[in-house]
């Protein structure tokens, strides 16, 4: 397959990945709608001044934040549930079927979760400036974007790495959400940091990608830590983006080694059960 | 030219042979049915076929590739119609076919194919709207969108009503006349006698049969089955020499291997005692006879 025909399908695949996801009301509301739900209501609950003793307003600590929440639902949540989903009902056997190269179509999944994150977190950053006045600072974006791209990269391939290791799709928002949600609580994502919490809860947090991705994406925003650099280069935050680099690519490794393009042996389909008639009718 | 060649193939999942032996050749151009009840092997070795499973032992080349290792070009010569449904809800008919389309070199075009499995009303209807025998037609359709030299059907109409099954034999037999060669699996007899030009039965992981439809019957051990009725209960002495077996409404039946002899016997005697013979039948074996004498209980 020359490059050109391999892009060519890429590209197929990424576009009727996304065709799928605006068509399942469901995942398409998780991911756009509910994030931006929750920067309504939390200015709506606490005003959009300042919050105490962070120095930023309500909309300034958490259209980024949210805009993380958004892009890790796109990639994480949704590449897990749908994967898994597609594999239960032999979608991924019947693509495994055809000429197209593996890669390709996870590939595809990969790209299209990619595509909704922009879309998701952009949507809420256009949403807090038109709406909530939120600040953007031009020396910051060249980090922002190289934050949120590996940002959700890691979190693609964590997200098929949920899909390699679940019995079925049934089980996958389980595990997507009772991991994600948690994480997100102590990530500072719903609750600005505080001094309340204890120290070892921040040390657990700080063991995960999300609060990386979460704060060093948070401080481009942040105009006293903006404030701090000289330079663009300033901004980047080298140990969030190692801690996240390591997880993805942990995830990729493993989730390559997992992957399965069958439901477990054994473990039939819904359908398949539904389907299933006696042998032979003497 | 055979498209698929199979010696002495072998697949174990733990400690159960799934398949424990199999030959297997089909010809260019021919349709080709695996007939057995569940779990007799039958879609392994058929998966092993399309490279879906990796096989234990055996040799096996299909259109001149190995299915264990071959790749991209190899997928692109094959169709293949799973057992299940497998397919996006969300998309219309055209959008499926569009979309699997584009992924192979050579591929008839989505309104083609649609009209080849008679959904033309349904073409941009979501997939979710159409019912179970739509489904399945255009399971086929997509078997056949990268117009393959050589397609799988595996249980190709499981669970279709009489008018959904006769309308799939006929899209089949329309692709026997384009020269496409078939590997279908099913456990339907008369489906396997209608549309295929050879049968193997398939019990336990090997073959305990194989010819065409019509010449399998011949090979039944005891083969005509010659029945009538007696009009008077009471106790009658039968010819000698034959096995007569007599059910509680008075059907007497035998089989033998020599129809004229018996029927010459039998009439002899009707004649010279006065007897009527009601309802006397000869029924040649059927496949189906065949197939449940050859795979016996396992059939359940």
């Amino acid at each position: 397959m020359s490059p050109k025909t391999a892009a060519a399908q890429l590209l197929a695949q990424i576009r009727y990945q996304n065709t799928i996801f605006w068509r399942t009301p469901v995942a398409a509301f998780f991911t756009i709608v509910f994030p931006l739900m929750f920067l309504i209501v939390f200015t709506l609950v606490f005003g959009n001044d300042e919050i105490g003793g962070l120095g930023v307003t309500t909309a300034q600590f958490y259209a980024p934040a949210l805009a993380v929440f958004g892009a890790v639902s796109a990639t994480y949540t949704n590449l897990s549930v749908s994967t898994a989903i597609a594999r239960d009902e032999g979608i991924l056997k019947r693509m495994r079927g055809t000429p197209l190269p593996p890669w390709i179509y996870i590939a595809g999944r990969v790209g299209s979760g990619a595509y909704l994150a922009v879309i998701s977190a952009g949507l809420m950053l256009v949403v807090g400036v038109v709406l909530y006045g939120l600040q953007i600072f031009a020396e910051s974006v060249p980090a922002l974007i190289v934050t949120f791209l590996v940002g959700i990269a890691c979190f693609a391939a964590l997200g098929m790495l949920v899909a390699a290791l679940v019995d079925s799709g049934d089980s996958a928002p389980a595990v997507a959400n009772a991991t994600l949600l948690p994480l997100a609580f102590i990530s500072d994502i719903f609750i600005p940091p505080g001094d309340n919490a204890p120290a070892w809860l921040d040390t657990v947090a700080s063991i995960f990608p999300l609060k990386h991705f979460a704060v060093a994406f948070q401080d481009g925003f942040n105009p006293a830590v903006v404030a701090e650099q000289s330079s663009w280069l300033g901004h980047f935050n080298w140990t969030s983006l190692a801690v996240m680099a390591v997880w993805g690519i942990g995830a990729t490794v493993l989730a390559l080694r997992w992957f399965r393009w069958e439901p477990r042996p054994g473990g039939t389909t819904r359908r398949r059960k539904r389907r299933s008639r006696p042998a032979v009718a003497p | 030219m055979a498209v698929i060649e199979v010696r002495g193939l072998r697949k174990s999942y733990g400690d159960l042979e799934a398949v424990a032996g199999i030959d297997l050749e089909v010809a260019q151009g021919e349709v080709f049915a695996l007939l057995g009840p569940n779990g007799a092997g039958k879609s392994t070795t058929v998966e092993i076929l399309e490279g879906h499973r990796i096989r234990n032992a055996g040799e096996v080349s299909v259109l001149g590739f190995d299915p264990g290792t071959a790749g991209a070009r190899f997928r692109s010569r094959i169709g293949i119609v799973l057992q299940t449904e497998a397919i996006e809800k969300e998309l219309t008919i055209t959008e499926a076919l569009e979309i699997y389309g584009g992924i192979y070199p050579k591929r008839i075009p989505a309104r083609h194919l649609i009209e080849l499995v008679g959904l033309n009303e349904k073409a941009d209807t979501r997939i979710k709207q159409l019912s179970g025998g739509q489904r399945r037609r255009l399971e086929l359709a997509l078997g056949l969108v990268g117009d393959p030299d050589l397609l799988f059907l595996d249980e190709p109409t499981t669970g279709f009503d009489p008018s959904a099954r006769r309308q799939a034999w006929t899209v089949v037999d329309g692709l026997r006349s384009l020269g496409k060669t078939i590997l279908l699996t099913t456990h339907y007899m008369d489906e396997a006698q209608h549309l295929a030009d050879r049968v193997a039965i398939i019990s336990k992981g090997v073959i305990v049969a194989e010819g065409t439809p019509d010449g399998l019957g011949d090979r039944m051990s005891a083969g005509y089955r010659i029945s009538f009725r007696l009009t008077n209960p009471g106790p009658i002495e039968l010819p000698v020499g034959f096995d007569f077996s007599t059910s509680p409404d008075h059907v007497v039946a035998v089989t033998t291997d020599e129809p004229e002899r018996t029927l010459h016997a039998l009439t002899g005697w009707a004649l010279e005692r006065g007897v009527a013979l009601v309802n006397l039948s000869v029924a040649q074996p059927t496949l189906e006879d065949v197939y449940l004498e050859l795979v016996g209980e396992d059939a359940g």
